[in-house]
């Protein structure tokens, strides 16, 4: 594993304190409903993907997920203006303002989406590392679910497809508690969801989700172990995510002081916390972080407010490849 | 010209495309050791290796899926299901995921993926081995809809489905597999989208598509002998499809027939009645008939069977209601 250096650390309080003032703008723009659709935001989770980037090769490694998906495309390097824009339908959007919240892509960075099915990114995430195997590439995908994803049978079927063909592919589910509003326990007789990897003699195993650290260093041996041939792995990731599963989400099925209790192992907290110990940053040195971090949340609200909606004719553009394809006409 | 098998021209068009390009692999159940359910890929093992010719579990979810995220990734894929009424337990993949990649990514990403299999009913094979999904995947935009009825067009038509860079679902039929048709010698492929007229005539056009456009040639025997022409229309492509074709032969014969297996509500009759009524309303002589399978699940008894399925005497008789005779 690439060492956990003190510039990693200042990098990892810069993106997730980003990524979090990324999403509370989100949803400040939602409620003054300049973002309309499903919003599902990241807010608490953000360990999990600040631990993983850490381990992953930015010039070849692939990630995939399912809605909750803004700060993944941002942190593998999308441009956060247009993962903004994107949100506000805009066609300087990552997807020209054709997918909304849920359906963020940058082949340039290879992020496959944001999946709005829930399990259905699953086998695309075992088909990404396919084509990786099959051309002989050494890359390796990440393919994301939630808690509720692994009830779905598209992970079972991905699962053996993945050992069976042993597939460069790393499995990782979010778990935050709750599938919307059923929490794991009411979602099946086993709650330890790493163990749904021991039926297919796969890898796997729970990991702290809140700390970037472990995380980081529970993927290295997942990916190190993917790209040399020996095949996937499931990790178990245990977050939290402090804002309901929506905007619309009143959270009537947990207590505000579970969600307390989790703030106080905030990743956010705990990674700046080990920045003061060991004296990586002057107090000054946190706060020009904190006003860059400020800054450029405003550039890609105004980037995105600015942008023009797409035209019209971009409705037939992207459907198909063919230039005249011709629509059945919808009205006379 | 050469004579083969419609199971042996699908072999060819498969094979073909992969000795050209690397990226194409053929997916399915049964599709390499057994050399395919019905032998649509025999041989193929052995000349292009398990690297290509891949056996999966009976997971059509999960191969789907594979299938959809290998071609973002460089793959040209061929995924056979079984039947297509197989493909349902996987239909998410192809509906959610396939249709709509190019689509929600603002154009970033091509699928240039093949779903292929037989479809409708095949005899006695009762309700869930006898269903036509044709109308369900022409009406999802993002997917084009392929049902050739010969191993000629199926053959061509299978090579351009392969090379388009959007999904295509390939529908063939069980009950076609052995027919035999000539095929040229050479390197050939059918655009997409071009319907073909299969009989000339002057007096009433018969629309139809797949397998079940037999039931028509056998018809427009029967009526030849008393003395009415029948100009018979093959599809090939359901989606997009050819209406210009249509219009063309209605405007010629102003009386239209059409003969779909397939379940009668909101099908691919009804599309076309809707395009014909809108755009040749004034040459039509008489109301367009349509032809298509009870509105029941498929039964299993012969008798009921029977009168479930069209034949060509509903096409004859349907023909004369228009003729008004």
């Amino acid at each position: 594993m690439k060492k956990i250096t003190k510039e990693v650390y200042l990098k990892w309080y810069e993106d997730m304190l980003f990524w979090r003032k990324f999403e509370d703008k989100l949803a400040a723009v939602y409620i003054q409903q300049k973002v309309r659709g499903f919003l599902h935001l990241y807010n608490g989770q953000e360990a999990v993907l600040a631990g993983a980037l850490h381990a992953m090769d930015l010039t070849k490694d692939r990630m995939i997920t399912a809605y909750r998906n803004h700060v993944q495309p941002i942190g593998m390097g999308v441009d956060p203006r247009r993962v903004m824009a994107e949100l506000y339908g805009k066609v300087t959007g990552t997807s020209k303002g054709m997918g909304g919240s849920m359906h963020i892509f940058s082949k340039e960075h290879r992020f496959y989406g944001g999946h709005g099915i829930v399990g259905g990114q699953i086998p695309l995430g075992a088909g990404l590392a396919f084509a990786d195997k099959y051309f002989k590439r050494d890359s390796v995908t990440l393919c994301y679910m939630g808690d509720g994803a692994v009830r779905q049978g598209s992970l079972h079927e991905s699962f053996n497809l993945a050992m069976l063909w042993q597939l460069p592919v790393v499995f990782i589910c979010e778990n935050n508690g709750y599938a919307m509003g059923t929490s794991v326990a009411r979602t099946s007789h086993s709650t330890e969801i790493w163990k749904l990897g021991l039926g297919y003699e796969m890898p796997c195993g729970p990991v702290d989700g809140m700390d970037p650290v472990t995380v980081a260093e529970e993927m290295s041996k997942a990916i190190e172990r993917a790209r040399s041939g020996g095949g996937p792995t499931f990790l178990e990731m245990k977050t939290y995510r402090y804002r309901g599963h929506s905007m619309s989400d009143a959270q009537h099925y947990r207590t505000k002081e579970e969600v307390e209790e989790y703030k106080k192992i905030d990743p956010i907290t705990q990674v700046l916390n080990v920045i003061k110990e060991k004296k990586y940053a002057t107090d000054d040195e946190i706060k020009a972080i904190d006003d860059r971090v400020k800054k450029l949340v405003k550039e890609c609200e105004k980037f995105a407010e600015e942008s023009d909606y797409p035209p019209v004719q971009q409705l037939y553009d992207v459907v198909y490849e063919q230039e005249n394809y011709p629509f059945v006409e919808h009205k006379i | 010209m050469k004579t083969i098998q419609f199971r042996e021209a699908i072999a060819e068009a498969m094979s073909e495309e992969m000795r050209r390009d690397e990226s194409i692999y053929l997916m399915g159940e049964e599709v390499a050791e057994y050399n395919g359910a019905y032998k649509a890929s025999k041989g193929m093992l052995d000349e292009f290796g398990p690297r290509r010719v891949i056996d999966t579990p009976i997971s059509e979810l999960g191969f789907a899926g594979v299938g959809v995220g290998s071609a973002m990734n460089g793959n040209r894929p061929i995924i056979e299901f079984m039947t297509f009424n197989f493909a349902l337990v996987g239909i998410d993949q192809i509906i959610n995921n396939a249709a709509k990649i190019r689509q929600m990514s603002g154009g970033q990403f091509d699928c240039p993926i093949v779903f292929r299999g037989p479809t409708a009913s095949a005899g006695q094979l009762a309700a869930t081995h006898s269903q036509a999904f044709e109308s369900w995947y022409a009406n999802c935009p993002g997917l084009k809809v392929v049902v050739p009825s010969n191993p000629k067009d199926a053959k061509g038509l299978l090579k351009s489905a392969i090379r388009d860079n959007d999904p295509v679902i390939f529908m063939e039929s069980e009950q076609m597999y052995g027919d035999k048709g000539e095929v040229p010698e050479g390197e050939y492929t059918i655009p997409l989208g071009v319907a073909e007229i299969k009989r000339e005539g002057k007096d009433v056009t018969i629309v139809s598509f797949g397998k079940i456009i037999k039931e028509a040639y056998k018809a427009a025997e029967e009526l030849e002998k008393e003395g009415i022409e029948c100009e018979i229309i093959d599809l090939r492509t359901v989606k997009p499809m050819d209406t210009e074709a249509i219009l063309r032969s209605v405007k010629k014969t102003n009386r239209l027939v059409i003969l779909e297996e397939a379940w009668p509500f909101g099908n691919v009759a009804t599309e076309i009645t809707y395009q014909v009524q809108q755009k040749a309303f004034d040459y039509l002589d008489a109301p367009i008939a349509k032809i298509n399978t009870a509105d029941t699940p498929a039964p299993y008894s012969p008798v009921l069977l029977e009168e479930w399925l069209p034949n060509h005497e509903d096409v004859i008789r349907a023909v004369k209601k228009v003729m008004y005779k």
